[in-house]
């Protein structure tokens, strides 16, 4: 009994010092940034980037996600497969782009023309910009889980160079679902995360106004990621932000992109594979035998 | 009156004043314990199977003394100092005294019903079956020990996903899970997972759904975003069956739904019928087309050859 009191006062310390704790406001500014209305969008950066683009559509089982958008692009003489989640820029847009959260038939779609890229041999890149997969009752039905689980499968087994860009929000699985590449990188004021900071902070502080905090916590910035080693590279944004000039945020994206196809090209199609496999074993940290790994 | 709140309260946590009873949480029948575990903790009134923990799913499934475990040294690290109202190293710590385990998982050789097997458990009292780093390095390793030894993979998931706690590294162990399941599927050697109540989330949405037969227990959630958040995020009233092995069977997401007592003879069957393929290499037929080598022979053979399609049967059928 004498014990329990005990504990209670020290959690009741540690609630107070976790609360007081200096709160980094750049954080949340980038949360919002990531979020910003005006952001560029895939299809910003597709427009911006390349000379012209070929969208194909439908998973081919039960229909077309129009919160992901996929195709073909001319890129520097030679072709590149595009597939990224979209947002909507007004309401009716953002209604049919369902916010940018795909429902099974998109992460279908992704796989279908991504093993059509592998067969001709045409890279990939991905866009990332999604609060997280669509999480509703029919999707759940038609396999939200394995669509997912399915395209992380199918991007770990081609032999195709894959650049997967966090261009905006990068949402749990349903943005890892494109993101199993040989590089990744996020532009400067994007965030990527296991949980968007609201619900961690409802789940694990009870309390959704502590999202702030829970933002700090999960450490979702690029910078943060990068030091992680979960990350490639930042991609700096014009001043100011990637809405201020998406042009500009497009070339930037574009540089990072010619930089490291031209990189994994130089790489032996099953070594590339291997590599990929082995980069992803290597993130977790663990203790073992006393020793802690990385 | 006091003992009927009492009644009431147990019927809510499924436990009991009474020593030695339990009460169903599905059919509320009071259940002697003893007969419980004899019936594989399934409920003997209406079938309702309870959660087990990963040594009692180790014990029902394996043959007596054939579990080897390994790797069981790992430990869950604090690469993020996580904090929320409670540092995640007490969390650990607080799971750890709970459950006398030291992760969500456990990886060992076994054999069931004779047949070798590398089997993974997950356990849901360890931080909810959480993956973290230690589960994702854990099931690489048991892949890489399946594609070594050639022993069939079994995989018992029961989680509600990634841990929180360990942010960003949580939701790589599901990029890392399929890379391992990718590996495992260069060789011919099957994959089952065993689904149990929960699996849900990042689990749901990487190896578990990534196996070559997915087996789920009556009754199991099985979905990506659990019942709660889809009624809150989006205020969708749900049916009641929703997420259930049930209707994940008739929307074709899973194989089969096994009650526990057959679980161990399926499995085995399951498995046994897998490995009795016969390894095929299919070279492209236009090789083997483009080598003339083959055709062109000799001038006797061919002359041989243009003989004995004279003689046939059929052409002395036509005359």
């Amino acid at each position: 009994m004498h014990l329990k009191d005990e504990v209670a006062k020290i959690s009741q310390r540690l609630r107070e010092l976790s609360r007081g704790r200096h709160l980094d406001k750049a954080v949340w500014e980038k949360v919002e940034l990531a979020r910003h209305p005006k952001r560029p969008y895939t299809l910003d950066y597709i427009e911006h980037m390349f000379a012209g683009f070929t969208e194909l559509r439908g998973d081919r089982c039960y229909g077309d996600d129009p919160a992901i958008v996929s195709g073909l692009a001319a890129y520097h003489g030679r072709t590149l497969m595009v597939i990224g989640h979209q947002k909507g820029r007004d309401l009716a847009a953002r209604t049919r782009r369902n916010f940018g959260m795909a429902r099974p038939e998109g992460y279908r779609k992704a796989q279908r023309l991504m093993r059509m890229a592998d067969k001709f041999g045409i890279p990939v890149l991905t866009l990332i910009d999604t609060p997280g997969a669509y999480p509703g009752a029919a999707a759940e039905d038609r396999g939200q889980a394995g669509a997912i689980s399915g395209s992380l499968m199918c991007m770990a087994r081609l032999s195709v160079p894959t650049v997967a860009v966090i261009i905006g929000e990068g949402g749990s699985g349903g943005a890892l679902a494109l993101a199993l590449a040989d590089r990744v990188l996020m532009m400067e004021n994007s965030i990527y995360s296991v949980i968007s900071p609201e619900s961690c902070a409802a789940l694990l502080w009870k309390d959704s106004t502590e999202a702030h905090l829970a933002a700090q916590t999960l450490r979702m910035t690029s910078s943060e990621l990068f030091e992680l080693g979960i990350i490639d590279e930042v991609l700096p944004e014009p001043r100011g932000g990637a809405h201020r000039d998406h042009s500009a945020a497009a070339r930037i994206l574009k540089d990072a992109l010619e930089d490291k196809l031209r990189e994994l090209d130089e790489i032996n199609p099953q070594v590339r594979k291997k590599e990929r496999s082995e980069k992803f074993r290597q993130m977790g940290v663990w203790r073992e035998n006393g020793l802690t790994l990385f | 009156m006091a003992q009927q709140v009492s009644v009431d309260i147990s019927r809510r946590n499924g436990s009991t004043d009474l020593p030695g009873a339990e009460s169903c949480p599905s059919c509320k029948q009071l259940l002697d314990v003893g007969e419980l575990e004899a019936n594989l903790k399934v409920c003997y009134h209406c079938g309702h199977h309870f959660r087990l923990n990963a040594s009692e799913r180790i014990g029902q499934l394996v043959d007596a003394g054939t579990w080897n475990e390994m790797a069981g040294n790992l430990r869950s690290a604090d690469p993020l100092e996580f904090f929320d109202l409670r540092p995640y190293p007490e969390r650990i710590e607080e799971a750890e005294f709970a459950t006398g385990f030291s992760e969500a998982i456990r990886v060992g050789t076994a054999r069931i019903n004779k047949m070798d097997v590398i089997l993974a458990v997950m356990d849901f009292s360890f931080m909810g079956g959480s993956m973290g780093s230690v589960v994702g390095e854990m099931f690489w390793r048991a892949t890489e020990e399946a594609v070594k030894t050639r022993y069939p993979l079994v995989v018992v998931c029961a989680s509600g996903g990634a841990r929180m706690q360990e942010g960003i590294l949580s939701l790589m162990q599901m990029a890392k899970t399929t890379c391992a399941v990718d590996m495992l599927g260069e060789t011919p050697v099957p994959f089952v997972t065993v689904l149990t109540n929960p699996t849900t989330g990042g689990v749901m949405a990487s190896f578990a759904t990534l196996a070559d037969v997915i087996i789920s227990e009556p009754g199991a959630l099985l979905c990506f975003s659990g019942p709660r958040i889809i009624e809150q995020t989006l205020k969708e009233k749900l049916p009641e069956d929703f997420g259930l092995a049930e209707s994940n069977l008739d929307h074709g997401q899973i194989d089969m739904i096994v009650a526990r007592p057959d679980l161990k003879s399926r499995l085995v069957q399951i498995l046994g019928m897998l490995e009795g393929g016969v390894a095929c290499a299919l070279q492209p037929l236009w090789e083997e087309e483009a080598r003339p080598a083959r055709r062109r022979g000799t001038f006797t053979q061919a002359l041989g050859r243009i003989k004995a399609i004279a003689n046939s049967p059929w052409r002395a059928f036509k005359r």
